[in-house]
């Protein structure tokens, strides 16, 4: 059976090219970036190095400003706990926008328990971060804000350019969560006033368990981590040397290829996103310009996000949910059961509908692969709303009102 | 077949569900859940003599939501109404091999559901 994988924005495949760059940390070049008064020491500190200036590279950076860290959930709890401490005394205030990652949302509750206020920035229809409310938001004890460049759920590129210069005039340390989107859209913090920037090497087709956070110059934060002096003292413990260097492979693929990448996402995505049209009562959620290329999320009345992906599934059709059964389907408590925070951010009423859809395609997706999810889901989602209370309800009150 | 977190039954109820549809002048009909959170069940009951003699349902929700409800109507055909109210979430989500933590609402609302459409029939069938 052909099976498509259109989940990208979760994880993205090793690209073979990085992996032959990361082999040879596996095996022949074991040595520990911190013991380097030998040969083996030595290579692993010129390979780190070394990928320290290409993450640099891709962002526009010197290669000074990037620390590796495990993966954005890390990048994000070093920037805005590390930030809001580092931010000094007299600073105790936190601006966020309300569709951040849990790795930011949640790294705020030590905050609030430590007495720091936070704002939460509203979101409009789309998704989008009004610049006017970040800059009424912004007062002299602000430590930090944090918008993220784009969202996974519903693919709104977020005007982080604009939000960062009002931040810079501000004088406050702005966090910008790239992890949906560099590698896949230039992101170059000489063009965005960001102070602070999340990347994460899954997230371009390089190894799970990398990730950096880029620091400009001079921005204050302190460590979380706590040991020896790895990563400039941001971040204690030995580097996973080959994903970093598989991190760096990735970064200079991405920076070569995005173009071609991005063109090619974004023609499927156009195929995707027109053919969804034919399936009544299907709105699409996300700015309808201003996106992720090959990023399409929707949800469809009548009809449970999760039983929608199960069926895909069986088709061999691999989409995601920000819905609230299946996206905490691993969770332990029915506390868990929480609709999507951002699609109730973007006002999509809750009592219809509990499940947008995301397709987020790769570059080796392919026309075919598209097809075959286009043909797919009409028959899934008639099969589902024949089994609607809800549906059943809705076709009655069409009879009666035609 | 079993796919992610749910055993081979929910998948098999999930994907081919039993008796879903409606019973025209049903004997008694019960309607719990809310599509906001996540899952709504609408069961409808025909009994004769205090047997539940048909059983259909109509559910919005997750796999678990779905393979719940076909479940039970499964168990409470032929049952009497006593045996019928007699039967708990934990039944059901046994008959379907358990269920993940997080779906085990899904249950409940079976439960629910069949004493909300025995308490409706209750109700008309009063005096």
């Amino acid at each position: 059976m052909t099976k498509a994988f259109f989940d990208h924005i979760s994880t993205t495949p090793l690209d073979p090219r990085v992996f032959e760059a990361m082999r040879p940390y596996f095996f022949d070049r074991y040595g520990n970036p911190s013991s380097h008064i030998h040969d083996q020491g030595q290579a692993a500190v010129r390979a780190v190095d070394q990928a320290r200036a290409e993450v640099a590279a891709l962002i526009g950076a010197k290669a000074g400003e990037i620390v590796f860290t495990s993966g954005a959930t890390e990048s994000n709890n070093l920037a805005v706990l590390g930030a809001a401490e580092g931010a000094g005394a007299g600073k105790r205030r936190v601006v966020v926008s309300d569709v951040e990652h849990f790795s930011v949302m949640n790294a705020l509750i030590p905050l609030r328990n430590a007495g720091y206020e936070v704002t939460v920035l509203p979101v409009d229809r789309n998704g989008v971060v009004d610049p006017d409310a970040v800059r009424k938001a912004l007062r002299a004890d602000t430590a930090l804000l944090s918008v993220m460049h784009a969202n996974s759920e519903i693919g709104t590129i977020e005007p982080v350019g604009q939000i960062g210069q009002i931040a810079k005039e501000a004088g406050v340390t702005f966090h910008v969560d790239a992890t949906a989107s560099a590698g896949h859209i230039p992101v170059d913090v000489r063009e965005i006033p960001a102070d602070l920037v999340t990347l994460s090497a899954h997230n371009f087709y390089g190894p799970k368990g990398a990730g950096a956070l880029y620091l400009r110059e001079g921005t204050k934060v302190a460590p979380r981590t706590f040991g020896g002096f790895q990563e400039m003292g941001y971040r204690a413990g030995t580097e996973n040397v080959p994903a970093v260097v598989g991190m760096g492979a990735a970064a200079i693929l991405a920076g070569r290829e995005m173009g071609a990448w991005a063109e090619h996402l974004s023609r499927l995505g156009k195929t995707l996103w027109d053919g969804l049209a034919a399936i009544p009562m299907l709105h699409y959620t996300g700015h309808p310009s201003e996106r992720l290329p090959g990023h399409v999320s929707f949800w469809v009345e009548h009809v449970e996000g999760e039983s929608l992906l199960l069926f895909l599934n069986m088709k061999g059709v691999m989409a995601a949910s920000g819905s609230a059964c299946s996206s905490n389907l691993r969770g332990h408590d029915e506390e868990d059961l929480v609709a999507s925070p951002v699609l109730r951010a973007i006002g999509v009423p809750s009592d219809i509908c509990t499940g947008s859809i995301t397709f987020s395609l790769g570059k080796g997706n392919t026309a075919d692969e598209v097809r075959l999810a286009l043909d797919a889901l009409p028959g899934i989602v008639d099969r589902l709303r024949a089994m609607s209370p809800t549906y059943l309800d809705y076709q009655k009150r069409q009879v009666k009102g035609g | 077949m079993a796919a992610g977190p749910y055993s081979e039954k929910v998948m098999d109820h999930f994907m081919n569900p039993r008796n879903v549809g409606e019973i025209e002048s049903a004997d008694g009909v019960g309607e719990v859940g809310n599509p906001a959170c996540g899952d709504m069940m609408r069961l409808y009951l025909k009994i004769d003599e205090g047997m539940v003699v048909d059983a259909k349902f109509r559910t919005f929700g997750c796999g678990a939501a779905i393979a719940s409800s076909s479940m039970l109507t499964e168990m409470i055909k032929g049952k009497t109404v006593d045996e019928a109210r007699a039967i708990t979430n934990q039944h059901v989500a046994d008959a379907l091999d358990g269920l993940p933590a997080v779906k085990i609402h899904c249950s409940v609302m079976a439960e629910q559901a069949v004493k909300s459409a025995l308490d409706d029939y209750a109700k008309k069938h009063a005096g």
